[in-house]
């Protein structure tokens, strides 16, 4: 685009572009609106159904009506109670435990991975991080089976180690916490040298607690990877009381078939927690997300 | 050496960090080896060789699992199943992810709320939102009751127990019954999967395309108005050039994502109706976790690798000759 010229060559062009411009801009607004409105429709009508569906007896959520579709007549509690009577208290729990092991792991494994790609020299720093960023590229189910007989041989099957040690430092947070030590003044190291710190030092007391935005960011990508993992520990569990909330939700499809009230219930358990930190921290997701893409 | 010497002397922390460098990954380290690179290469192995879990033997077959795989129909299908699965979902995301973006840049209100509203659905998980699908593919479900309504046709079988290839309909309405396995194109009910696919990862697609959008200077679109560029030409001449690097990035995302599908699979289809919906990865759950036939899944995820490897490399070459930037 040659942009180099000089405008005022241009001047008569600047007063008529708004002009024929104006109705097709206030067209397409009014296009952008419709379409942007039906697709926030077409994503959250699922969910709400979903909602309404864990309130209404079985035989109201098998005949749908276009008034009771997305709220029903006589809202009841019948489904969350028969979940009362599951072992679904535990599932949380254990989502919940497990989150917050992913959480902290992260926290220090790939903050320090991340420092040390970031600002250390070592041999063999570059060729490392390569090859730590292209397992990105390597999609789970590919080493399902060699991480299954090796848990096994090593006896950690069916226990809370297979759900949290194999998931202590990931790619994509060594990537997000190299990117963010990249970006801190050196003056900050700087002064720890002067007195004399080692590098152990001067990360636990200088830098770390410098991070806490970058680690923020971990921990909310870390919450959404474990809370949602399912592949893995369906391979690495199968005794009910190490279930996390996915698991325990797809074995009740398979017990609770036809009851889609109870099925529908148990959604919105493992759903809610999530939304809820969603809207705390949707502006942290999707800052995530545009700088990385990457879903847990 | 020497010059290990020379920074020593300049510099006590540069000569700190040849030791502490690696302090300071060697725990990620040790989780990487163990559960990443270390699989890789086992992975690898075990596709050479024989196991059924239950024996401690795992006999060396050479390249018998991979020869089987070339014969084996539950394979072909598999493979035809997702590239279907890709071709189809890859560039549906990444065109309403591109529309959405462009649409939700312009100045209007709400900009966030639909931001918002549009990336929910990538945040949750794919069990809860599978279940949601199940219930609105269900035969008395959501969608059939709409349709129903509306006085248009729902398919016989359902959607998701509906193993009839969406081609091969439309080559019935021409009086064609006979077609390759090819043309008969994916099953409805895979297809039905591949729409819920697309529901679930417009809304990350479009967040990326949106940060690439907001990372193009307003001005050049500026000095194209002075042009009297119209909107259309400024979306095709430097809106498009501009984000291809973010659509590079989209379509590798897009890729991995669909080359890996599992989850969905598992909790809606399981593989049928008649393996219409059995793809790569569902493929080696059930040869490795169903039938104990270790070394022929770990042929298939060997496969499997070598596909998205080889995809993302080609695609690269690709964009990266046609790229100007």
């Amino acid at each position: 685009m040659a942009s180099a010229r000089p405008v005022t060559e241009h001047s008569p062009a600047v007063r008529r572009v708004p002009e024929h411009g104006r109705a097709l801009d206030c067209a397409l607004r009014v296009a952008a609106y419709v379409v942007l409105i039906a697709v926030a429709l077409a994503m959250f009508v699922p969910f709400v159904f979903s909602l309404a569906t864990s309130l209404k007896t079985n035989v109201e959520a098998n005949h749908l009506t276009w008034a009771t579709m997305l709220w029903p007549a006589n809202p009841t509690l019948n489904a969350y109670r028969t979940l009362a009577g599951t072992p679904i208290t535990r599932w949380f729990f254990n989502s919940a435990f497990v989150a917050a092991i992913w959480i902290i792991g992260r926290a220090v494994i790939d903050a320090m991975a991340g420092y040390a790609f970031a600002r250390m020299r070592f041999p063999g720093r570059d060729l490392l991080f390569l090859a730590v960023i292209s397992t990105l590229m390597v999609p789970p189910i590919v080493v399902i089976i060699p991480k299954y007989i090796l848990l096994n041989n090593w006896k950690m099957l069916d226990s809370y180690l297979a759900l949290t040690v194999p998931f202590l430092a990931d790619a994509f947070g060594i990537f997000l916490m190299k990117q963010f030590f990249e970006s801190i003044p050196a003056e900050l190291e700087d002064a720890a040298r002067i007195d004399g710190a080692s590098r152990y030092r001067m990360f636990a007391e200088i830098i770390l607690p410098n991070a806490m935005p970058a680690v923020a960011a971990l921990a909310i990508f870390s919450f959404q990877g474990s809370w949602n993992a399912f592949l893995e520990p369906l391979i690495y569990i199968s005794r009910q009381e190490y279930f996390t909330l996915p698991l325990g939700l797809a074995y009740f499809r398979r017990a609770y078939y036809t009851d889609w009230p109870v099925v529908m219930a148990i959604a919105v358990v493992t759903t809610v927690p999530l939304a809820v930190f969603f809207i705390i921290f949707q502006r942290w997701f999707v800052e995530g997300a545009r700088r990385s893409g990457i879903k847990g | 050496m020497a010059s290990l010497v020379a920074t020593r002397r300049r510099n006590p922390i540069a000569a700190e960090d040849y030791l502490a460098g690696w302090v300071f990954v060697l725990p990620a380290l040790v989780i990487f080896v163990g559960f990443i690179f270390g699989p890789i290469l086992y992975a690898f192995w075990l596709s050479f060789h024989s196991w059924n879990v239950v024996t401690p033997e795992k006999p060396f077959v050479a390249l018998d699992n991979y020869r089987n795989l070339v014969d084996s129909d539950d394979f072909r299908i598999a493979l035809r199943n997702t590239i279907w699965y890709s071709a189809g979902v890859v560039p549906a995301q990444t065109a309403t992810g591109l529309i959405l973006a462009v649409l939700a840049n312009r100045k209007i209100r709400g900009r966030t709320f639909f931001r918002t509203a549009f990336y929910f659905p990538s945040i949750s998980s794919s069990v809860v939102i599978s279940i949601i699908f199940l219930w609105l593919y269900a035969n008395n479900g959501l969608i059939n009751f709409v349709l129903g309504t509306l006085g248009l046709p729902t398919p016989r079988p359902p959607w998701l127990s509906n193993p009839r290839g969406v081609f091969q309909i439309a080559f019935d309405a021409f009086g064609i019954h006979d077609v390759s396995p090819w043309l008969v194109g994916p099953s409805v009910a895979l297809v039905s999967i591949m729409l819920m696919n697309v529901w679930t990862t417009t809304g990350t697609m479009m967040v990326i395309f949106l940060a690439g959008l907001q990372d193009i200077p307003g001005d050049v679109y500026e000095a194209a108005a002075v042009d009297g560029a119209t909107q259309w030409r400024m979306f095709r001449d430097i809106t498009l050039p501009l984000l291809r690097p973010v659509t590079l990035f989209v379509v590798t995302l897009g890729l991995i994502g669909t080359l890996q599908v599992f989850d969905q699979i598992f909790v809606m289809s399981e593989g049928g109706p008649a393996k219409t919906t059995t793809t790569l990865a569902w493929l080696v759950y059930v040869e490795g976790f169903r039938k104990f036939s270790m070394g022929s899944a770990s042929a298939i995820a060997v496969v499997l690798f070598i596909i998205t490897l080889g995809l993302f490399l080609v695609h690269r070459r690709f964009l990266g000759l046609t790229g100007d930037q």
